[in-house]
């Protein structure tokens, strides 16, 4: 049986190809995310792991836990602390580490790096084996700094440079007086490190006198173990935390891994959705080669073969195919692993040299998925196989397409349907995070039982089209007629693109809609011209507030200002504002009390007020965390918003309690509006400083809406990949279809139908089975973003439904261009029949 | 003479084929599937074509039905020289001039009856005309069948749509390809009958392609092909002069 199953294989070489191409394509997608991630994790794990060579045991602070009403503090690292892990048995030498976000600009003003890897530290002297200085000397003050090399080259940066850069506020500009070179895992990530000499680091970085860490290195002849239980012994208990730098580079690899992976299970889900569209066409084209070769199979029947054997023969050609398509696939993947790698470095980001990682994971899990996706979809066309009577094989005709009755199929999609419906409308009326589970469930629900209903849906809704088809005359007809001819082959060729585009749409839907209300959050919430916040999130400095009240125009300025607190035993974040000007500055709607902060008064948003059963005119505690305690009341409760949440209290009262106050924002009025000129001298007062962003509600709003532009971008590129899965369904059909037919195809040549009307009944054949499914796809898709919006609109009161209808009525040409695409080849062959023998074809 | 039963009538010539050659493949390979053949095809004759198997009398039809190219010669339909035609010049022609009867029936099976009788019309964009298509659908015996599916036909009553398919369009001449080869004897006899009828009564044009004896005995006129070339010709045949004629190829097969 092996051998007919190969010999049918390679007698169908022409019609397998899509269906090889298909399954490619998705191994390929899986294939190159594993290489691709592989590698990439490979690379920093081991570029981390170098930058652990110069620690043997860090000693690090030990942070307490926050008990009953108390907050407690973070003990410091002392240089007593220093002294004493340096002369600890074993120790050669021990270096304090100071760091904190610090941004350097290149020479046009722009941020070195995206901002979240931009850091900064210490130089400890000419003995820190960390940064070998290559060139110029040391630090002093804060006038002077080291920057690395790989900054340095990319910038244009060299020894006497004066360089602006900036910590949590205030621009600096200190002369650059050395570069160094680093191992650094960040550095070797496409960051930026920035060196001060060790006091002015503890000052900049808000920590005098203490430290972050101190690195201590063992003596020759001295193990790591040995060196940390020595320094457990010498430090005072409870205060201080040993690790050792083989644990240090273990953990980084863990916590790398584990961001790789959620990168991987990411790209897998696009891959697997790739996959999915694609078993459609494998079974497809398995219920095409069975019914084309009834009267050989039934032949095998009965000369004897077993319907298990006529079944397997079947299974061992999806095996050959999937065996074929997934080892193109692993070579191919394999290139795009290497590509992606290639195209993330020309973008900019620096990814760390390391060779191709090609695991024999890699290699087995996709050959098994390919493999086993064939054969799983072509085991229900085998076992219809198996069920043609040997008698078939006397009959002269081939067997028609199945005309089983679809009741059962209707039914049982109809249930699906309806229970799926049901579920996620049940599901939007509940609560939040609460409804996500059963929304997910009824989603699936429905797309199967659509799934299941597309034959019976394809009737009405190509009928509809009918009107439009008439114009094209006797080419549209036939072209309809043809389209319900074999209603299961269309339902599977046009459910391939539908799940693509319900993807595609659902995500335009809920982005759009999720954009613009955040957008309207912001805007219609704050009354502010500007607010002030640094790139990466990083906390300002209380300087930046005082620099802005200061310039020409201001009116009035309120900081956010955040403060950890603890009320009933449990910790809550405080947000100190200007009590006086918050009421100018934002408009936030009050939905219960008055709008107060002054003094004990404090305003609290819906959910603080909920959770913790306060309405206006409550009173509680607060214990701040310096330890001391203030009697607060509410004046009011508020809709909270996603830049303002929680407890409101004047930060003149909030401040005395800090140790180091940082604002998170800093909102800011004008007396004439948010203008350029205005823009500017914001600007210009905090020295033009790279890191700060100055924004007005319309920066606001265009930095919302470029954030989800390029989530969307994402998607759509993921997803991309089942669109051409689907295309390549399309065509697999039409090229059936039109083999099918040669006979019909060749008597309207002879009667008169010329090439260009063939071409054009084959062609509208395909645009309206892509048609169908753009249509079905971008209906699902619609129905889910409503669905999902209306589950988010419970916890997001400006949440409304914005139907993108110009991307909608693209993406529907997008399913026109993909049918017209499709039918370019197989409208080509019809076309170009042989008259004679397609007539005497049986 | 066959042809003074109809001298009432033009006896203008429908289709004629001069020196017709049609070789395939080069050198030692080179089969001749006609050499040479001259015919005329005389508006409204009945004109059988048969021969042994291999005798080209198929591919003598497709050529001057315009489905076929050929080597050398020269076809004409009415004034029209095929072999200067391109594609899209000879579809027009059998769309507007030729009408075809297959043996498979060659229904579209997605089509009515009636929509399958005016599907040529419908491709040339053009109104049948209502009297007409009358007169041809009451004549194959259709009018009470217009609304069915050809799966819903016998064979016998699918061919007579393809019949009727052929006359709707009012061809300048008709042919058929073994229109009986897949008919029992009786639905056979009916649609040979129509074919006849439609020569007689309605002036029509047909050339068949046929090895049924009795068959060809419906024609006016039978021309006998051998090996790629006319061989005989026979006048007002009947089933046995015909069956006498085609042994002789036969003895002649077994004695050379």
């Amino acid at each position: 049986m092996f051998r007919t199953a190969l010999r049918t294989v390679l007698a169908h070489k022409a019609r397998l190809l899509m269906t090889v191409l298909a399954v490619m394509l998705g191994v390929a997608f899986v294939s190159g995310t594993l290489v691709f991630t592989n590698t990439l994790s490979d690379a920093f794990q081991k570029s981390s792991a170098k930058g652990f060579d110069q620690v043997d045991v860090a000693v690090t602070a030990s942070v307490p836990q926050d008990e009953g009403n108390r907050i407690n503090k973070t003990p410091d690292l002392t240089p007593a602390l220093l002294d004493k892990s340096a002369k600890v048995p074993g120790a050669a030498s021990a270096v304090g580490v100071v760091s904190g976000f610090t941004a350097i600009a290149d020479k046009d003003g722009k941020l070195i790096g995206g901002g979240f890897q931009s850091q900064g530290g210490n130089y400890w002297g000419a003995e820190d084996t960390r940064y070998p200085l290559v060139d110029g000397h040391a630090p002093r003050g804060t006038g002077e700094v080291l920057i690395d090399s790989e900054t340095a080259r990319r910038a244009g940066y060299k020894v006497g440079d004066t360089v602006r850069i900036s910590v949590d506020g205030p621009v600096l500009t200190p002369e650059i007086t050395g570069i160094f070179t680093t191992d650094d895992g960040n550095v070797a990530a496409g960051g930026s490190l920035a060196l001060f000499d060790t006091a002015s680091a503890q000052k900049l970085f808000g920590k005098p006198g203490t430290y972050d860490e101190i690195d201590v290195k063992a003596k020759a002849g001295t193990s790591q173990a040995a060196l940390k239980a020595g320094l457990d012994q010498a430090l005072p208990r409870g205060l201080t935390e040993t690790t050792t730098g083989e644990q240090l580079a273990a953990d980084q690899a863990e916590a790398i891994s584990s961001q790789m992976s959620g990168l991987k299970q990411g790209l897998l889900v696009f891959a697997g959705i790739a996959l999915f569209v694609g078993t459609f066409i494998i079974a497809n084209t398995f219920t095409m080669l069975v019914a084309q070769r009834t009267k050989e199979l039934a032949l095998l029947r009965a000369v004897g073969a077993s319907r298990r054997q006529v079944t397997r023969s079947v299974l061992v050609e999806a095996f050959v195919v999937g065996a074929v398509a997934a080892v193109a696939g692993l070579v191919a993947g394999i290139g795009i692993g290497a590509g992606l790698r290639a195209l993330m470095g020309s973008l900019g980001a620096t990814v760390p040299d390391g060779p191709l990682v090609i695991s024999p994971g890699t290699v087995g899990s996709t050959l098994a998925v390919g493999v086993l996706i064939t054969m799983l979809a072509a085991w229900l066309p085998g076992r219809r196989a198996a069920k043609i009577p040997p008698v078939a094989a006397m009959s002269s005709v081939h067997a028609r397409a199945t005309t089983k009755s679809l009741v059962l199929r209707n039914t049982l999609g109809a249930l699906f349907s309806a229970t799926g419906v049901a579920v996620v409308l049940a599901a939007t009326s509940m609560d939040g995070s609460d409804g996500q589970a059963p929304m997910g469930l009824g989603a699936v629900l429905l797309i199967i039982g659509v799934f299941i209903l597309t034959p019976l849906l394809s009737r009405p809704l190509i009928a509809a089209a009918a009107p439009v088809l008439r114009v094209f005359g006797v080419s549209g007809k036939l072209a309809r007629q043809n389209s319900v001819r074999n209603p299961r082959r269309t339902a599977a060729t046009a459910s391939a693109l539908m799940i693509g585009l319900t993807l595609i749409t659902g995500m335009t839907v809920m982005a759009g809609s999720l954009q613009k209300s955040i957008d309207k959050m912001a805007a219609s919430a704050i009354r502010a011209d500007y607010v002030v916040s640094m790139a990466n999130g990083n906390e300002l400095s209380p300087d930046v507030e005082k620099k802005l009240k200061a310039v020409d125009g201001v009116t009035a300025t309120s900081p956010l200002r955040n403060a950890p607190a603890r009320i009933d035993g449990s910790t809550e974040s405080l947000t100190g504002v200007n009590g006086r000007a918050i009421g100018e500055l934002t408009d936030l709607k009050v939905d219960d009390g008055s709008f107060k902060v002054s003094g004990s008064q404090v305003v609290v948003d819906g959910d603080t007020a909920k959770y913790r059963g306060w309405k206006a005119g409550s009173d509680f505690t607060v214990y701040y965390e310096d330890g001391k305690k203030q009697r607060m009341s509410v004046a009011g409760v508020y809709e909270g918003n996603d830049m303002l949440s929680g407890i409101l209290l004047d930060s003149t009262v909030l401040t005395p309690h800090q140790t180091d106050p940082a604002d998170m924002r800093v909102m800011v009025k004008t007396a004439d509006g948010a203008t350029d000129a205005v823009k500017d001298r914001l600007e210009k007062a905090l020295g033009s400083n790279p890191a700060v962003k100055v924004q007005d509600k319309k920066d606001v709003s265009n930095e919302i809406a470029q954030m989800f532009t390029l989530m969307l971008n994402m998607v759509y590129g993921l997803l991309a990949m089942a669109v051409i899965v689907a295309v390549l369904g399309v065509i697999n059909t039409l090229a059936m279809s039109v083999f099918e037919r040669s006979q019909e195809i060749g008597m309207l040549r002879a009667i008169g139908l010329d090439r260009k009307g063939t071409k054009r009944m084959v062609r509208l054949e395909s645009l309206v089975i892509s048609l169908f499914g753009g249509v079905l796809g971008i209906g699902l898709g619609v129905f889910f973003g409503w669905a999902a919006g209306e589950l988010l609109g419970t916890k997001m009161a400006t949440y409304e439904l914005v139907l993108p209808w110009a991307r909608l009525s693209l993406f529907l040409l997008l399913a026109a261009t993909v049918g017209v695409l499709a039918a370019l080849w197989p409208a080509r062959r019809a076309a170009r029949l042989n008259m004679l023998t397609a007539i005497k074809s049986e | 003479m066959t042809t003074a039963s109809i001298a009432g009538r033009t006896t203008a010539v429908a289709a004629r084929a001069t020196d017709l050659s049609k070789i395939y493949g080069q050198g030692e390979t080179q089969v001749v599937a006609l050499d040479r053949v001259s015919a005329e095809f005389r508006q409204a004759e009945f004109t059988a074509i048969m021969g042994p198997s291999g005798s080209g009398k198929s591919t003598l039809m497709h050529c001057v039905a315009g489905l076929d190219t050929f080597s050398s010669g020269s076809v004409r339909i009415g004034d029209t020289e095929l072999g200067s035609l391109k594609d899209k010049q000879l579809t027009k022609l059998r769309r507007d001039k030729i009408g075809f009867i297959f043996q498979a029936f060659n229904l579209l099976p997605t089509l009515t009856a009636l929509e399958n009788i005016t599907l040529p019309m419908d491709i040339a964009g053009r109104k049948a005309d209502k009297q007409w298509l009358d007169t041809v659908i009451r004549m194959v015996g259709l009018a009470d069948r217009l609304g069915h599916r050809p799966s819903q036909l016998s064979g016998g009553q699918q061919q007579r749509v393809a019949v009727a398919r052929a006359l709707a369009s009012k061809p300048d001449i008709i042919f058929g390809d073994e229109p009986t080869g897949n008919l029992d004897s009786r639905s056979g006899a009916e649609v040979l009958g129509f074919l006849r009828n439609s020569v007689r009564e309605l002036g029509q044009t047909v050339v068949m392609v046929t090895h049924d004896p009795v068959a060809a005995a419906y024609a006016d006129r039978v021309v006998f092909l051998a090996d790629g070339r006319i061989v005989d010709e026979m006048h007002g045949p009947t089933a046995d002069s015909v069956l006498d004629r085609m042994k002789r190829f036969d003895a002649k097969g077994r004695t050379s």
